[in-house]
């Protein structure tokens, strides 16, 4: 269990003053000139060594990511972009750091826009978070005037400027390079990568996008050490992780745990334990609605990290646990999220754009069993046809949950469809 | 952007001064030559002016600020789903329906907004006050079921909680936002809150 000392954010739940000076109060802007006066490299290498991994859902290494940016300005300027489109669906942790702690995602941005060698970075939110966007802007106007962003950003000498820029509801716009799209005024479509937004980004400049936990987290392992962070968790899933607990526990909530901690423990020491106790757990989302569920003994003993889950043919995507206990539909939950990948395909990529309607259909007859048994075999197959090619992994996402789901619970799709075939009248023989 | 049926498109649309300051604003966080960028933040104030909804006359007045082909305009205001292309209530309803709401009963909380505003998802109410969307994952997961009116969410509801909610709103009340359980923020009911940091 992580110990209180070991917490990044002070303030995950809001009952403390958000703004500058409760911030400081809780160590965020102490020490910010001296981190930049470890030099870019300087930087890259202590976020290298604390084997920090992106939290957005695909977990790549940090600081490796940061040394893609050039060294020398060239003529292109270079860009961060924060990524705050937050929309998985089980994931609101980011939505906490915005609204409750959002000191700790502006110092970040400049320790790693500086690192990047950026002078300006844009923080793209999702438009329903209207209210955590006016917080954010509330905490930037501070950091300007208390000479924290800016000309000579902390007295550093580097000029450094920040901006909010609020999206309109596309779950797209979280892929990075979808997000660029926006960010330039089109509709959110994916480019094809490479090039990749390192070298080709914003404006065809030099781009890094990360997620809002990354970057909020950077200052803390610079101000307390790399030694410090990749001490917590395991090896190469370091550090501590906002996790978010929704559907069938007693007390849902978001809560800042050590990566590596056991599913079962998360569950039981800080959401209350599933609803009707452990053995009424059905299944569990591991991390948001991207990822393949998993059935109850899976649950009993997998530990909540990004190498773990995928030995188990899942992944800690943005660590948002979706509980469903025995109670469940667990069909319909499934085909649920279906319907929200084909409701959020951009239309680009015919796999997907025609994929995840026609799968999206078929898993609303078997939620009833209206259908045939070799249908499921199909289903599979069409799934295995989408993932992978399309230009980006929202095909891929509206795969997985599917196969996840014929992969574990076969047995009561086929129970549904023998149960509506013997209540079907038959013509006479 | 499909045939407009059943209500009137106004013939023309310009931002207010106050209005059009804040666009340049919006437009100033870009480099020079790079204006279309603005375009979801002037859409976003030219919708607000409107009273919830874009007009096209509203898309057009953005398109010759940003020096754009209205087409652009149409193509971005069709494809993200917060720009309303007809006009909506004054309180603006969006439920969410996707699985982690679903678990925990966004489907009593359709069923009673079908039955106390008296219209289906994509519907206004006969005196203009409300419209109801069924929405894709609003992001306030922990605190499901979770409803969006207007900027606010309203978390932690049941049907009787929505029915205040809705009630309120009705008789010009503004009900206060966030869990309607009294929790704090995601923490979890009734524990501790978030130990607070060192030093504090």
């Amino acid at each position: 269990m992580l110990r209180v000392e070991d917490r990044v954010f002070g303030n995950l739940y809001g009952e403390h003053d958000w703004r500058l000076a409760g911030a400081r109060s809780r160590g965020a802007w102490d020490g910010t000139k001296a981190m930049l006066a470890l030099g870019r490299d300087g930087i890259i290498d202590e976020i290298k060594k604390s084997d920090l991994r992106g939290r957005g859902g695909a977990g790549f290494p940090t600081g490796l990511k940061w040394s893609f940016m050039p060294k020398q300005p060239g003529e292109r300027p270079s860009y961060l972009v924060v990524n705050a489109d937050e929309s998985e669906p089980g994931t609101c942790k980011d939505r906490d750091i915005l609204r409750f702690d959002p000191h700790l995602l502006v110092e970040g941005c400049l320790v790693s826009g500086f690192a990047m060698g950026a002078h300006v970075g844009y923080i793209y939110i999702r438009g329903e978070f209207y209210n955590e966007a006016a917080n954010l802007q509330v905490a930037i106007d501070e950091a300007y005037a208390a000479g924290l962003l800016g000309r000579d950003a902390c007295g550093s000498g580097w000029d450094f400027d920040l901006y909010v820029h609020r999206g309109a509801g596309a779950y797209i716009c979280g892929e990075e390079t979808a997000l660029l799209e926006s960010l330039e005024g089109k509709k959110g479509m994916p480019r094809l990568k490479p090039p990749f937004p390192a070298a080709v980004g914003l404006y065809g400049c030099p781009t890094t996008v990360n997620n809002v936990e990354t970057i909020a987290v950077a200052p803390t392992i610079l101000r307390r050490g790399a030694s410090w962070w990749s001490a917590i968790g395991r090896p190469k899933n370091t550090g501590t992780k906002i996790f978010c607990i929704s559907g069938h526990v007693n007390r849902p909530c978001n809560v800042e745990e050590e990566m590596g901690i056991p599913l079962k423990e998360l569950i039981e020491r800080h959401a209350g334990g599933v609803r009707g106790g452990w053995d009424n757990l059905l299944a569990v989302i591991p991390g948001g609605s991207s990822v393949p569920l998993l059935p109850r003994p899976i649950c009993d003993t997998v530990l909540m990290d990004f190498d773990s889950l995928r030995e188990v043919k899942s992944g800690l995507g943005t660590a948002a646990v979706i509980v469903m206990d025995k109670s469940t539909d667990i069909v319909d939950a499934i085909a649920r999220l279906s319907h929200f990948y084909m409701h959020e395909s951009c239309g680009q990529c015919t796999p997907c754009r025609e994929g995840a309607g026609w799968m999206y259909r078929v898993m609303k007859r078997l939620v009833l069993g209206h259908a045939r048994l070799g249908e499921i075999d199909d289903l599979c197959e069409v799934s295995r046809e989408i993932e992978g090619h399309t230009i980006c992994a929202l095909g891929d996402a509206a795969a997985w949950p599917i196969q996840g789901l014929i992969r574990h619970f076969r047995p009561e799709l086929e129970r549904r469809i023998a149960a509506h075939e013997s209540s079907r009248p038959r013509a006479a023989e | 952007m499909s045939v407009d049926r059943g209500f009137e498109q106004p013939a023309s649309f310009a931002f207010t001064p106050e209005i059009r300051a804040k666009a340049d604003a919006a437009i100033a966080k870009f480099p020079k030559g790079r204006q279309a960028s603005a375009i979801l933040a002037l859409l976003d104030l030219a919708q607000r002016q409107s009273g919830g909804w874009l007009p096209r006359a509203a898309m057009e007045h953005v398109a010759e600020i940003l020096g754009m082909a209205p087409i652009r305009v149409y193509e971005v205001a069709t494809f993200y789903t917060m720009f309303n292309l007809r006009p909506v209530g004054r309180y603006h309803v969006q439920l969410c329906r996707t699985t982690p709401c679903w678990l925990r009963g966004s489907e009593d909380l359709a069923t009673l907004c079908k039955r106390k505003l008296g219209i289906e998802p994509g519907g206004r109410s006969a005196d203009g006050l409300f419209s109801l969307v069924e929405v894709e994952c609003l992001g306030a997961c922990v605190n499901a079921p979770v409803v969006q009116i207007n900027d606010d969410f309203y978390e932690d509801l049941d049907p009787a909680r929505l029915e205040a909610v809705l009630d309120g709103l009705a008789k010009g009340e503004r009900p206060r936002a966030g869990s309607q359980v009294g929790r704090q923020g995601s923490a979890p009911q009734g524990a501790a809150s978030t130990p607070s940091a060192p030093g504090e």
